[in-house]
This record gives structure tokens, sequence and C-alpha cells, in this order.
């Protein structure tokens, strides 16, 4: 479980520091989790540590928040100034022609599931950083700046905690002068709240086989800018989605538009990781529907303020792994609880963390190694049902192509109700179903204009993303020549297009083609993890504090 | 021998400072806030002459917002004995500030004042300097080297084309540049153990310092931005450009 | 309105870059200035040609206390009785002795200011040059650096000032002046250069990098590089430019092979000419150089060198 460059160097020097509980992640679940175990167990000793560098930091979602979970856990919260201001009004969802758009009709009978009504439109940074101050409140001790590199295992088998990241390491893996050891958070439970593809849930995933019989996770990649655009276009409460083009039938995802707050519009889009053409480039897909005719007018004469990009999980009930371990759990998106159709992860993201927190209490009670009843705890709330009926959705786009899943998704909606007596399944993870670049057809991007489109890089410099130069390389490809024989012979540097940060470049195509990684531009989205087509690339936590910087509004 | 170093929450340098819409000042709501980084400088130069055994206490403090107590601690976490917190929700001023600081010089008795030389927020220059000033006391600005030895204190400075070096009696105020020393990390275990430290808090009145600014901001605005220049065919025109219509060569 | 403006000088003669603030101060009344430290007197003659110059203080003092910031700025206070304001180029001899002066008169510097728009109200770069801060003054006196690329400066002859002597005003002393050392390196700093060459990806190699010197040396110039060209080995990293490295604002930059990445133009932008070299025409570069070219940089490096061969 160690992170071969530090295991001699941090082993024998670490300090140590113990709790009832320590929570890895600052997301909505993880701090929903915290809030729950300090309302039900007053007395468990709760550390939450964060790899960003303030909570938030790393936190990017459209987003539009379904209050249910957080009305159960803080019931008090409007009064508590929860940052929460912008209801929506209106609803819209747009099929994307080159040219046209329709909006689908009677969308709240089509697509029950969009429905937002009573529904909030904010930053779910901003949000982290109140439940933060909630928690903090109630005697959570929450740490920025620290990521959890290592799980703690004792020789029962048995998690016992996190140890944080080493830092001041250098380059070349040896310690530097202002070298610091991580530090070893033990625990009696440790929840894992990684979100999307959380690297130390890739370990214990796999140590305790918690996929299996599970189908494979799939996910989407979410690119997002937040513009502040002139008042007259401004229409606070309004929600927009589209499908369609610009992605072919094969493709799915989408994209969106909230108006909120001062005069602030969070545009985004997701495309589903399980896409086959090698060409594709999500972000370029991003910044050309921003020139759609149904998007462009509210870009004109606006601002870009900052932009971001993350993986979500989009899996749904048939990929959530087994949950509980001896000693820890999954909460989150990291396990994967977010209802695609909805497209919203938020409320059920805090649920599970609610509900986990609660079998913690109840095993701290009565000192079990696993917070077993976190599983049926799940199974007996609303999530559960949430969930299974939205189950059929995400796959049948996935068997159907993007018409048929339309079509599917209306039957299951308007006749089913979600009750379809079949479950269809996830085959194949995202980075198998990649094709040849041979036979995929190029994809011919605009060039960015500078005014509403751009490039990668200046994209990258509105994350505020900055890693200390001299650390080792986060992203690490376990094998190199592999790169050659397969990332680049067969299906030419995936990597170098599906990375919204610029992270992989291709150097010395034309004569011998080699990798380089920009690893400091890293905005920690995970999809290389995910999508690599060998599941070449490990992508482990920096520093603490590195990566992104996702303001106020984002 | 104590040290008091002054302490400053500011925009955190990793982050694009983003002028308001109305232009009144730059956006700080919801932005990440740091320690200024050359008062991370100053931090460790004390914290580095306190394990060198030349310095016994180190007193950080901090003129600011509730909010600064952050900072205090994150001082405390990389070595600062204790801390002060001066409470005040008024745009702070080299002046000003400098005035706080003498008060509170007068009654701590620090034998160093070490400053970050500038604030990357309103980048003025000028507190450590105008401290000195007020108390009458040599000063050593923009120091890349400190030394104390038998009661007085050697400072390396850095000044345009080279290095100064000057002997200065304590009590003294060192201001420091970049190239002082990389500060520490403040470690997850120093950062808990410095919840424990003590913080004390008062305000400017406590000390008898008026705040107010002397300089009123009346707006704020982006540079202009640069436009593209021509594309010439030659170096010869090039050349010629730049020695008779640009005038730099 | 009456001006002092506190002159740095070199060698005998004034800086161009007081020459600005001289600019500066013109623009807000009468212009005194004061000189001091070694070759003072030498100074004051050079100062006193400089036109609209109506007096020239000088402080001919032999034992080094005019080098140091407490007796300079104790003088500065005393003399204040007479002036308005208090100028001075931002140079760090200024910036070192202004703000012991402004706390001397009770009141609140204003640094590195970039334009004038009356006698209270000045223009000034924050948050790095992030922004720009127009600031009104309450202060019956001003004491003010200037930023001296943003003023043109006044000419060097043509002037006829009185010198009068002024003294260092007694202290309490505890500050010793030890040494100078200037640097000695046939290339200046990086960070405070006058002109800069800089390689990005373009130059291909450690080798080629190289080729920048005889342009460099021709120019007196400080060398630098892109992100690229640091990660791809051709130089080490304290010649980096940009976001992560330095950040230069010289009269003169010239990108030899840099694409202009906007995480070096945060490095470089705020330098006064902008020259680009780069053979791919669509470079960002070209959006924010004054002069460009569109070529092969290896073919045009020596051709550069030959012109200013020519001539000086």
């Amino acid at each position: 479980m160690t992170q071969e460059d530090n295991r001699g160097m941090s082993e024998t020097t670490r300090e140590t520091m113990e709790f009832d509980v320590v929570i890895v992640g600052g997301g909505p679940s993880g701090l929903a989790a915290a809030i729950r175990l300090r309302q039900v167990a007053p007395d468990a000793s709760v550390c939450l540590i964060e790899k960003g560098s303030e909570i938030g930091a790393h936190i990017l979602s459209g987003a539009v928040i379904e209050p249910r979970a957080l009305e159960e856990l803080l019931p008090h919260w409007r009064e508590e100034g929860a940052p929460l201001n912008t209801p929506v009004t209106e609803e819209q969802m747009l099929y994307l022609t080159r040219k046209g758009s329709l909006e689908v009709p009677f969308l709240d009978r089509v697509m029950p599931h969009m429905s937002n009504h009573g529904n909030y439109i904010t930053s779910l940074g901003d949000l982290c950083r109140w439940l933060a101050g909630r928690a903090e409140e109630l005697g959570v001790e929450i740490y920025p700046g620290f990521a959890g590199a290592e799980v703690l295992v004792d020789d029962g088998g048995r998690v016992i905690g996190v140890a944080t990241g080493d830092m001041g390491v250098g380059r070349d893996g040896q310690p530097g002068d202002n070298y610091a050891p991580g530090m070893e958070l033990r625990a009696k439970y440790t929840l894992f709240a990684e979100g999307c593809r959380g690297s130390l849930t890739k370990q214990v995933t796999a140590m305790y086989n918690l996929r299996k019989g599970v189908d494979p996770q799939t996910y989407g990649l979410g690119i997002k800018e937040l513009w502040e655009i002139p008042k007259e276009m401004h229409r606070p409460g309004l929600v927009q989605h589209s499908f369609g083009w610009p992605l072919d039938d094969r493709t799915y995802g989408g994209a969106w538009m909230y108006h909120f707050g001062d005069n602030l519009v969070s545009y985004g889009f997701v495309v589903g990781l399980d896409y086959p053409n090698t060409w594709l480039s999500p972000f370029d897909e991003m910044q050309r529907v921003k020139l759609h005719p149904a998007f462009r007018p509210y870009f004109e004469g606006g601002r870009r303020i900052a932009y971001g990009a993350r993986a979500l999980s989009e899996g749904g009930i048939q990929s959530i792994p087994r949950l509980t371990f001896p000693g820890g759990a999954l909460i989150g998106d990291t396990a994967g609880f977010l209802n695609v159709p909805k497209i919203k992860g938020t409320h059920t993201a805090m649920k599970s963390g609610m509900l986990a927190a609660e079998a913690v209490a109840e095993a701290l009670a009565t000192n079990r190694a696993e917070p077993g009843s976190y599983t049926r705890r799940v199974r007996d709330s609303w999530l559960w049902p949430e969930l299974r009926g939205v189950r059929n959705i995400r796959p049948a786009f996935a068997k159907f192509g993007m018409k048929g899943g339309a079509l599917y998704s209306g039957i299951d909606a308007m006749l089913l109700r979600g009750r379809a007596p079949w479950t269809l399944h996830t085959r194949h993870a995202d980075n198998e179903v990649l094709e040849p670049a041979s036979i995929s057809p190029k994809i011919d991007y605009p060039k960015p204009d500078g005014k509403i489109t751009f490039d990668r890089l200046s994209s990258v410099f509105l994350s505020s993303t900055n890693h200390e130069e001299d650390q080792p390389v986060h992203l690490k490809v376990r094998n190199m020549s592999l790169w050659k024989t397969v990332n680049w012979d067969v299906f030419r540097a995936p990597e170098s297009r599906y990375c919204p940060a610029g992270v992989y470049e291709v150097a010395d195509e034309a004569t011998d083609p080699k990798l380089q990684i920009n690893a400091q531009n890293c905005v920690h989205c995970k999809t290389c993890d995910i999508k690599d087509p060998t599941q070449n690339i490990d992508w482990a936590t920096p520093e603490g504090a590195g990566g992104p910087n996702y303001p106020g509004g984002m | 021998m104590k040290v008091l170093v002054p302490v400053k929450r500011v925009i955190d340098y990793n982050i694009k400072p983003r002028v308001k819409a109305d232009g009144s000042g730059v956006e700080t709501a919801g932005v990440k806030m740091s320690m200024n980084p050359f008062d991370e400088i100053a931090v460790e130069e004390a914290v580095r002459l306190k394990e060198k055994g030349v310095v016994s206490e180190i007193i950080a403090v901090s003129i600011g917002e509730a909010k600064a107590q952050d900072t205090l601690r994150t001082a405390m976490a990389m070595g600062a004995d204790r801390s002060i917190l001066v409470e005040t929700d008024v745009v702070t001023e080299p002046l000003a500030v400098a005035k706080v600081l003498k008060a509170l010089v007068e009654k701590e008795k620090p034998d160093l004042v070490i400053l970050g030389k500038q604030a990357i927020d309103d980048d003025m220059n000028a507190t450590g300097q105008m401290l000195a000033g007020l108390l009458d006391r040599p000063q050593a600005t923009f120091a890349s080297k400190v030394e104390v030895a038998d009661g007085a204190v050697t400072v390396t400075r850095e000044i345009d084309g080279g290095a100064q070096t000057i002997k200065l009696a304590l009590p003294a105020i060192i201001t420091a540049d970049l190239r002082l020393n990389e500060p520490r990390y403040a470690s997850l275990p120093n950062i808990m153990k410095a919840r424990k430290k003590p913080m004390e808090k008062i305000t400017p009145a406590d000390l008898g310092v008026d705040m107010t600014p002397r300089l009123s901001v009346i707006s704020v605005a982006e540079p202009p931005e640069r436009k593209a220049g021509i594309k010439l065919d030659s170096a010869a025109e090039l050349v010629s450009r730049l020695r008779n219509e640009a005038k730099v060569i | 309105m009456t001006v002092l403006v506190f002159l740095d000088h070199e060698g005998g003669v004034i800086r161009q870059a007081s020459r600005s603030a001289i600019a500066a101060a013109s623009r807000l009344g009468d212009v005194d200035v004061l000189v001091t430290g070694p070759d003072a007197a030498a100074a004051a003659k050079s100062a006193a040609a400089i036109p609209g110059v109506k007096k020239v203080l000088q402080v001919t003092d032999t034992t080094g206390s005019s080098e140091l910031a407490e007796p300079v700025a104790a003088l500065l206070a005393q003399l204040a009785d007479g002036y308005t304001h208090i100028l001075a180029t931002s140079s760090a001899t200024a910036k070192n002795v202004l703000p012991r002066a402004a706390a001397l008169l009770d009141v609140q510097p204003i640094p590195d200011i970039v334009a004038i728009n009356d006698a209270d109200t000045f223009v000034r770069p924050i948050y790095a040059g992030s922004a720009l801060a127009t600031v009104k003054s309450a202060d019956a006196k001003k004491v003010i650096t200037v930023r001296a690329s943003s003023f043109e400066p006044v000419a060097a002859e043509g002037g006829n000032a009185v010198i009068e002597d002024v003294a260092l005003p007694a202290g309490p002393g505890g500050s010793t002046f030890v040494s100078t050392e200037l640097s000695k390196s046939e290339r200046p700093e990086l960070e405070s250069a006058r002109v800069v060459v800089s390689g990005g990806n373009g130059m291909q190699n450690e080798e080629n990098f190289k080729l920048l010197e005889p342009l460099a040396d021709r120019l007196g110039a400080a060398i630098g590089a892109s992100r690229a060209a640091v990660d791809k080995g051709f130089v080490s990293n304290e010649y980096q430019v940009g976001q992560t490295g330095k950040i230069v604002a010289p009269e003169l930059y010239i990108a030899m092979g840099i694409s202009g990445a906007i995480q070096h133009l945060a490095g470089m932008k705020d330098s006064k000419v902008i020259v680009a070299v780069n053979k791919d025409p669509e470079a960002p570069i070209f959006q924010v150089a004054d002069y460009g070219i569109v070529g092969d940089l290896f073919t045009i490096l020596p051709q550069l060198e030959a012109e200013l061969d020519k001539a000086g």
C-alpha cells in the first residue's frame, strides 16, 4: 500500500495521531459524514483531510443542488446562511443540431428526473466551505493542504487509518531541504470520500476485492467554465441542458448552462468516457458548443473567470462496489452514487456520507471492526429507490446509442416509471472501448478565437492550478514502451486529447514520438487514470495543497 | 532574545487577482487567502535563529480581520511561540500598521522585528521602514542574509546591481527579501500542536492607534491589454525600428 | 507646489530613471533635487545640468553615513518643510529611504506611481501589476516613488541650477556601513536587466540555446527562457521567465522561438517593448509583440547581430 518512492524515507520517522474517525476528502460526502458523526456521536474525535489548499479548492460541479439531504442534515440551513441563493425558475432541455436547436416539450413529463423545482443553482465549492464551517463548529478537525497518500493496514488486514504524503521530496525522489514526512492519522474507522476515481479507493478496492460481482464503473468527464456576463443577458434561475450536436450517436454527453448569483453563468460539457473515437477531444467539444446559436449570445461581452474539469461516476447502482471493509467504508462519488439522468450527485453523496456516519457511530458503540450496517442503511433509505429507479437510463445510451437511449429513457420514465423488471448492465470499462485511430474518423475542431473559445493553456491558467515544481511526477506511466506500442501506434496518443489540462503532449511526433508529461498543469480530473487503454497511467496524489484553486462562485 | 514577526493575510499568490466588475477593487470574497510569501520568509528566518539558539521567543502578530487568525496559526505551526491578533475591519495601510507595531514593540520589547519586504496585495514596501522611522531604530531592508552576534545584527541586503552589508545595533528592524531563505512547510503535526499555542486578541483602540487610511481608492482597473504590433520582414528593419522608433537600443 | 526629488546616481552621473522622476515632478510644480552618497559633488554638477531643476542640494559626506537610510530619511524629513511633494524613482535606495522619511512626517507613502492625475491623485500598480489603483491622498505632504518606465525622462543637458550644501543631521547611529559588493558578472541579473533575450522551444536543444549569447552580448542583455525550454533541459531553471519563474519588466524583451503561452506572458507582459521571432505566424506571442518577424530564428539571429554591429 505504500508509495514506492517514499517507503524507506518515512516509515520510521512519521508522527502519529489517533482519532475515532478519519475522513479522506473534504467534498459534500466527507463533510456531511463529519457533521453527522458529531451529531450522533458527539464524543467521537473526527479528523478530515483534504488535498486541496483549502476546502473547495478542488470542488467542481454545475451545480444544481437538490436540498433533500441538506434539509435532513442541517434543517436550519436557510437561517444559518447556506449559500443556496438562486432557486431554479426555468428549465430547458435542448436537442442541438449543427445550426439550430429544438426544445424538448413537456419536459417534466418526458424527463421527470430533470425536474428541478425546489432546487438551487449554486457553487458546490461555496456550499462545501459553508459545510466545513458547520463541521468545525461541531468540533471536526479539518486539515486542508494534506493529501491522503497511503492506506494504513494492520497485520490482521484491517484498515487503521491513512498517512498523509511526504512534503518536500525532490523530483528525483530524494528528500529536499524542507523535507517533512507525512503523518499517520490512525483511526478506528476511515471513510474514503475522495470523489470520483479516488486513488486510495483504488487501492482499497483491490485489497478487499470490493468490485467482485458488480459492473465496471463508467465515467463522464465534466469540463466547466465560470463566466460573468452582462446584466442584460443574465437570467438567474435558468437551467439549460443540451444533447445531440456536436456528439455522434455513439458518444454520450451534452452541455449545461446555469444562470445564478451576481451575473454569473456556469457553463460546461460532459462527455461519457465510454466514447469510442480516439480523436475526440472533450475540451474542444466543450469549447465549440459555446459558439452554437443557442448559447453564443450569452457569452458575447462576457468575461471568463474560471476553468476546471473533473470526472464523474456514471455507472449508477449496478457499478457500486461493496461499500464496507474492516476499518472503513466508501462514501460519495468514489463509490458512485451520482444520479445520472438527474445529473446530480451532491444530494446522494451527502446522504451516503450521513448513512455511513450512522453506521460508524453504531460500530463505535458496539466495537465492530466493519461499519457493516451502512449497506443496509443505504438500501433502507430513499437513496436506493432513487438510484434504482434510474438505473437503466445511462446503460441504455451505451447500448442503443444516443437516439435509442433517448427513446428508451422516455419510455422508461413515462411508461415504466423506473420499474422495469430488467436491469441493463455496463459490460465494459471505459478504457476497453476505445477504437484504433486507423478506423476512427478525425474530427476537425475550430481554432480558439480568444474571446469566447480558448486554448488549453490559457484555460489551465484560469484554474489557478499550481504544483510545487521540485517534486516527483505524480502521474506514473507504468510501462513506457507500452505507450509507444499501444497509445501511439494504435491510438495516436488519446491522452493528448482527453486531458483537459494539456498535461500529455507528444514530442517529436514526426521523428521519434515521445510522451511528455507536464504534470504541473494537472487539474486532478482523473480522466487519464480512467481512459488509458491499457490502464497504464496511475494517478497518485501530488504534494498536498497542489492542484487547482477554484474560486468562490466556481 | 525576543523576535516580533508581523504577518499579513493576503490573496494566495497562486490565484489570479480579478478586478471587480464595478471597479471598486480586487475581488477577495470566496478567494483563497494565505500568509504573504515574504512574511513566510520572515517567520522562517526567526525560526532558524531560534533553532540556532540565538532567539528564545518568537511572537507573530497580524493586524486585520478575525480570519487573520488562520495566518497566525500558520506562523505558530512554523515555529512562532505565541501570537497577537490586532483585530480591525478597516483596510490596513503601512502608516497605521507601523503605529500599531510601534505600540506592540514598546510593550513587548523585542530585540528584532523581522517583516516581509512587501505585501503582495498592495505592494507598498513601506511598513518595516516606517516602523524603524517611528522607533528611531536602525533598519536593514531587502535582507538576503542575517547574522546575529555580540548584541548586533549584520545584514547583507540586495541593492540595485549588487549587495550591501551593514551592521545594526539592537533593537533593529529587518525586512526580508526573496532570497533570504526558503520557508519550511507547516507540517501537519505542527499544525495540530499550534492549536494549543496562545493567541491574544486586541484592537487598535486598545493601543491608541487610529487606523483611518490616508489614501482613498477612487477606482481599480485592469491594466490596458497589450495590442498586437506589426510584423516586419527583415532583421535590418527591426534593428532600425528599435533604434529610431522605440529607442530602446 | 514645490517638489523635492531625491536622485539616484552612478559614477557621478544622474541615472536616467531619476530623470524620469524629475519629469514626473515637473508636472507637479517647481523642482529641487537632492544628491547624497559617494561622488555627490560630481553628481550635483550632473544634476545641475538637468533642465527644469531649480536648485541642487548636495550632501558631501565622507563618513559613509549618507549611504544609510537613517540619516538620509531624517534629512528628507527636515527639508520637507519647504515642499509639498517628495519624489524619487523607485530604486532600491529610494524604497529604503523614502518610507522612513514618510513615517517621520506622519504621512502614507505612495509607491511606484505610473500616472499623475492631479496633485493629490495618482495611479499605481497593485497585485504585482495585475491591477491599477487610482488613489487620492488626504495627506498635506506627499511622499512618492515613481515607476521610471511610465515617465519619459527629461534631457540630461541644458539646465543650469544652483548648487547648495546641506548637512546630514546627526543621529543616534546604530547602523554601520560595512561593505558593498557589485555584481561582477558581465550579464545583468534577469530581474533587473534593461534588455532580455529569451529562448523557447524553437531553440531546439541545449547547444543551440547558446546561440543567443552573441546577441545578448551585443545588447548587454540578460538571458531568459520559457518553461518549455527549461523542461527540455536547454537551460537550468533560474533562467525561466513566467508564471512559475521570474517576472521581468525590461525595456526590451526579445522572444526567440517562444510560442507565447499565457503562463510565459504572465512573466514578461510588462516589458516596454516586446519583439518576437517565430516560424509559426499564429503563435500567440505575436498578439502581444510590438514587433514580430515570422521566420527561421537561426537565420535571423546572425542577421540581427550583423545589423547591430553596423553603426554602433
